[in-house]
């Protein structure tokens, strides 16, 4: 392979190359240091003059007199039915002092785009055992469901319990766990790693981290390698693969760092114009092929600057993820456990994995109904600060107190407790019973009638 | 027509590439000329001429491509295929069947691959409809084909030159195969192409006069669309946008539906791909597929094809416009059209406009949403392209360049609203905040078909929901206790408006599509029971009777019945006892 000494400029991650023979655009190019190290990037920009190359990892040592190996390929990822279980740095390479992995397949890691018309209909009901995202916000396996948190909040937590307690209930399939790390601390990854042996789930898990102190640059490929492990796990070995992204906030500052060293025109917040179509390639890469076994489910996390959910960041993943479960820093000082709030959160697919034949017939009610009722007790809140609660009408009160029961009841559960989906329900039945029957306007009477605690009892009696 | 170039002229090589964006040399191309990129001859598309230089945006994935390799003029412009074989494709932004494209790479979009808009080799049954020795001129029918259950009309192209028919045969013909030919030599086959940039031509734009009814009570009564019309759904993510958006794909009463993808996600498309062949059509009970045109670009596919979906969307809706149709287009979403703009202008190094987006940015929307109206077509008929283009404002800021220059050109403004929908209030359209331009246009029409009734009834309405909102803001401050009793019915008969006539349940089988009668039915009830309260808080009954009245706590469920007639009939009379006997106790 031809070596070439030609380097013009560095600056930041980028290194310019002048003179070299026709090079790839996206090629894998090794850039060999005196000391005989070699570095790894990739080729952003190709011309006949300059090859611009993005390095990803540090660019120390780098200098005039370094090599630059440029492989002929893109960046291609190995892999094989051995990765579950191991520890992967976030540049692929094994760190957990095992063997390397022995290659299956190698797979170019920018995958292509599942053909619209290839795609399955996602509809399984995946049950994870909280009832805010089974009840109001359900998942569905091939989703791509975020989580939107703050600083502080204990989103890894909720994706751990996600994690452990997540099945499609009755089904027995093989089920894998890819975990990408992006810039997150070595204490919040231990906590992860100790949770996965914990519980076993690291046996059917592969694991990549880029800690806070790797290079940044290495956060721009880790989900890709990750993502292009779980298509192989999925599609050519048919499991069911759940990913867990932490933290996307960081992947997008990776990107806005090279933006920057590239001297690019920034979009809003100096953020890159093209990170919409940049992060859809992550996310789009969730979904269910037809006549094929597997599937991915995305769990990405991501901190919300300043708790701002018009952030670039997070207002560019809420257009191309189906939904978003916001955590509350609210509910969070109020002591509830998983401080979720349902009110921003969504679950777009929601409606294909629920009702008659995979969760219950009153699903959907139950949940517009409850949602209504939290929506304008958490409304009332606002004017008992100014009026007080005696100028409330009855009606009003009732809707605060539901406000309250909701959030105490309905929310808050223990890290460890799995409820099952009929728990959940009954469990919002019970809450609604609180309400008078004619206020329930979102419920047709037949289901009233079949599952409202009070005629339930009723039918009983009578039978 | 462009003349064959010289060998020269028509192959050069390339020079720089950096992601979707390339230069090539030695060629000398057109502006917006269809190139063959590389060895693997990627679709491009020239969109910059600079000195030896030409810049060519690139519809399929570039990694791997090396300065040195060839390049490709084939002189022509971005064109779409026209004719049968249309109706229940699904296309990708530049055409490509989707389904094809799976048989040729798998269940993955690769690249490389050309696939023709329409099946070549299957044979349809042509019908003429002229004679020979008739005139015929650019836009005249000469025959159909029963395409589904649509008569796929096969007309004289728009820049084929008129005359007289020489020969024109009945029989089976793929859309290559002649089968008219005209005394000046033209030879007419089913298929015509037509470059998407360029708008088809139309005898006259009419002013619109009827409305597109979508079976949506907000939107059908509230703040309705003309056919030919434009219309704009703003919303942040989570609105229910993209419900509103199929919904309307589904039950307006357009003949032809034409909905793009453009930019959005993969399972919601899915999602579309679906549904859509398992739909009824109201009208004709077969399925919603057999009148409907998809393109599908997900925000995952190249980007430059995200950019052209757009016009090939249109094209496609203005060919079946010609044939004398209403059309309804849908463009899901115009925002991630414009940042497709966005991305190929920074590649560019253009100079940029507010927010990173380019300067043209307006006079490209603009030009796109004029592409809409009811129009005389050439041949004489009537037909429309109606088009309701989504935008997705960054973090719902409707200031941003995409919605206040969408704003400036559509006339009718649907505003979703979060808050809305996180109250489950659906569809989740704000009637304070939305308008619609047309009301005066299609007073007649209202006047005529639904009862001269319907349009004072519309601004009573209206008129309650604007009054509901100032009482508002003093209950806030001081409770509704604290009304005078004739605003505590206001806000109730609001509420009724609200949770009775503007809150839909998409997913419920009837409350899915409310007809005009049915909604007028709906709202003259709550009428009622606003005059009757009205008249008996005058007569001395107290608001806490007014407000108790069994009968009006009926009314919801009439939403969910297909045959509501007789039930309505029974709560309104009830509703006027139960008034009755409150006026003679107090």
């Amino acid at each position: 392979m031809k070596e070439y000494r030609t380097i013009s400029q560095i600056a930041g991650p980028l290194v310019f190359v002048e003179k070299t023979e026709p090079v790839g655009y996206g090629e894998l190019v090794n850039i060999v240091l005196f000391d005989g190290t070699i570095k790894r990037g990739q080729v952003l920009d190709t011309s006949d003059e300059l090859v611009v190359v993005q390095v990803f990892e540090t660019t120390a040592g780098i200098g005039k007199d370094s090599g630059i190996r440029f492989t002929g390929e893109t960046i291609k990822m190995p892999v094989g039915r051995d990765m579950l279980g191991r520890i992967l740095s976030g540049g692929g390479k094994p760190i957990d002092g095992g063997p390397e992995i022995v290659p299956e397949k190698r797979l170019d890691i920018t995958g292509a785009a599942i053909n619209p018309y290839a795609r399955g209909s996602p509809n399984d009901f995946i049950q994870t055992g909280i009832s805010t995202i089974d009840g109001t916000n359900t998942l569905v396996r091939g989703q791509k469901l975020p989580i939107f948190s703050g600083a502080g909040l204990p989103h890894n937590q909720i994706a751990l319990q996600i994690a452990r307690q997540s099945k499609v209930p009755g089904s027995k399939e093989a089920f894998a766990v890819v975990f990408a790390a992006m810039g997150i601390t070595k204490e919040e990854a231990n906590y992860f790693m100790q949770d996965f042996e914990r519980t076993g789930a690291l046996e059917r898990a592969v694991v990549f981290l880029n800690l806070a102190d790797d290079p940044a640059v290495e956060r721009i490929i880790t989900p890709k390698l990750a993502l292009t492990t779980a298509e192989y796990l999925a599609f050519d070995l048919g499991m069911h693969v759940l990913v867990i992204l932490t933290d996307m906030t960081n992947y997008c500052e990776a990107l806005r760092q090279i933006g920057a060293a590239r001297e690019e025109v920034p979009g809003r917040r100096g953020y890159p114009g093209y990170m919409y179509t940049d992060l859809a390639g992550i996310y789009e890469r969730a979904g269910i092929v037809k006549g094929k076994k597997g599937s991915i489910t995305q769990f990405p996390i991501l901190t919300m600057p300043g708790d701002d959910i018009t952030h670039p960041i997070p207002d560019l993943t809420g257009y191309i993820t189906e939904g978003q479960i916001v955590v509350s820093r609210e509910l969070h000082r109020k002591g509830i456990y998983p401080p979720i709030n349902v009110l921003p959160s969504l679950s777009r697919l929601m409606n294909l994995g629920i009702g008659k034949g995979h969760t219950r017939e009153d699903h959907k009610k139950v949940s517009d109904q409850m949602y209504a009722g939290y929506a304008e007790g958490n409304d009332l809140r606002g004017l008992v600060a100014i009026v007080g609660k005696d100028a409330l009408s009855e009606r009003d009160r009732m809707f605060l107190e539901f406000a309250d029961i909701f959030e105490n009841r309905f929310v808050r559960q223990g890290y460890a407790e799995d409820r099952t989906i009929e728990d959940t329900l009954n469990l919002g039945w019970d809450l609604l019973s609180t309400l008078p029957v004619e206020q329930l306007v979102r419920i047709d009477r037949d289901l009233i009638n079949k599952y409202h605690p009070k005629f339930r009892q009723a039918g009983k009696a009578e039978g | 027509m462009k003349t064959e170039k010289s060998k020269s002229d028509a192959t050069g090589v390339l020079k720089r590439i950096a992601g979707p964006v390339v230069t090539a040399v030695g060629i000398n191309a057109h502006m917006y000329d269809v190139v063959k990129v590389g060895k693997e001859e990627l679709m491009g598309e020239v969109i910059k001429i600079q000195g030896e230089n030409t810049i060519i945006q690139v519809y399929e994935d570039t990694a791997g491509i090396r300065p040195g390799e060839p390049v490709t003029n084939t002189g022509l412009s971005l064109a779409v295929e026209l004719g049968p074989g249309l109706l229940t494709s699904i296309y990708d932004g530049i055409q490509r069947p989707l389904a094809v494209l799976v048989q040729k790479m798998g269940d993955f979009i690769e690249r490389g691959v050309s696939a023709p808009g329409l099946d070549h080799s299957r044979k349809w049954e042509f019908k003429p409809l002229v004679k020979e020795g008739t005139a015929v001129s650019p836009g005249t029918i000469l025959g159909e084909v029963q395409e589904t259950n649509i008569v796929h009309r096969i007309m004289v192209p728009p820049n084929v030159k008129g005359g007289t028919v020489k020969s024109i045969k009945a029989g089976s013909f793929t859309v290559d195969e002649i089968v008219c030919t005209l005394d000046n030599g033209a030879q007419i086959a089913m298929m015509q192409k037509w470059p998407v940039r360029v708008p088809r031509p139309v005898a006259e734009k009419m002013n619109p006069t009827i409305p597109l009814i979508t079976g949506q009570r907000i939107l059908d009564g509230l703040f309705p669309i003309a056919k030919g019309g434009t219309a704009a759904i703003p919303g942040p993510f989570g609105s229910g946008k993209t419900v509103t958006q199929q919904q309307l794909a589904k039950w307006s009463d357009a003949e032809i539906v034409v909905y793009i993808g453009c930019g959005e996600r993969g399972n919601e498309m899915t999602e579309v791909l679906t549904e859509f062949p398992d739909l009824e059509d109201p009208k004709t009970g077969k399925p919603l597929m057999e009148r409907t045109v998809l393109i599908a670009n997900t925000s995952n596919m190249p980007v430059a094809a995200r950019e052209a979906s757009v016009y090939t969307g249109i094209t496609i809706a203005e060919y079946f416009r010609d044939m004398g149709y209403d059309v309804s287009l849908m463009a899901d979403s115009t925002s991630r059209w414009a940042e497709a703009m966005r991305e190929i202008s920074s590649r560019l190094e253009e100079m940029p406009g507010e927010e990173g987006y380019p300067a043209y940015l307006a006079a490209r929307l603009s030009e796109f949403y004029e592409r809409a109206g009811r129009v005389k077509t050439l041949s004489g008929g009537m037909g429309s392209v109606s088009v309701i283009g989504a935008v997705s404002p960054p973090g719902g800021d409707f200031s941003e360049p995409v919605t206040q220059n969408t704003l400036r050109i559509v006339k009718v403004f649907w505003a979703l609203d979060a808050k809305l929908s996180q109250r489950r209030h659906f569809p989740a359209i704000n009637w304070l905040n939305s308008y619609s331009l047309y009301l005066d246009s299609l007073h007649d029409w209202y006047d005529k078909e639904v009862s001269p009734e319907w349009n004072t009834i519309r601004s009573w309405a209206m008129e309650i929901l604007q009054k509901e909102a100032e009482l508002q803001e003093i209950v806030q401050l001081v409770g509704s206790d604290a009304l005078p009793e004739s605003e505590q019915i206001t806000i109730e008969v609001a509420r009724m408006i609200r949770e009775i006539f503007l809150q839909q349940n998409a997913y419920d089988a009837v409350d899915t599509f409310c007809d005009m009668k049915k909604q007028y039915d709906m709202m003259k009830a709550i009428r009622q029971y606003s005059d009757l309260a009205y008249a008996a808080q005058t007569a001395g009954v107290t608001p806490q009777q007014v407000l108790s009245v069994k009968s009006k706590n009926e009314l919801p469920q009439i939403k969910f019945i297909k045959d509501y007639k007789p039930a309505l009939d029974k709560i309104q009379a009830e509703m006027d006892e139960e008034f009755n006997a409150l006026r003679s106790a107090a």
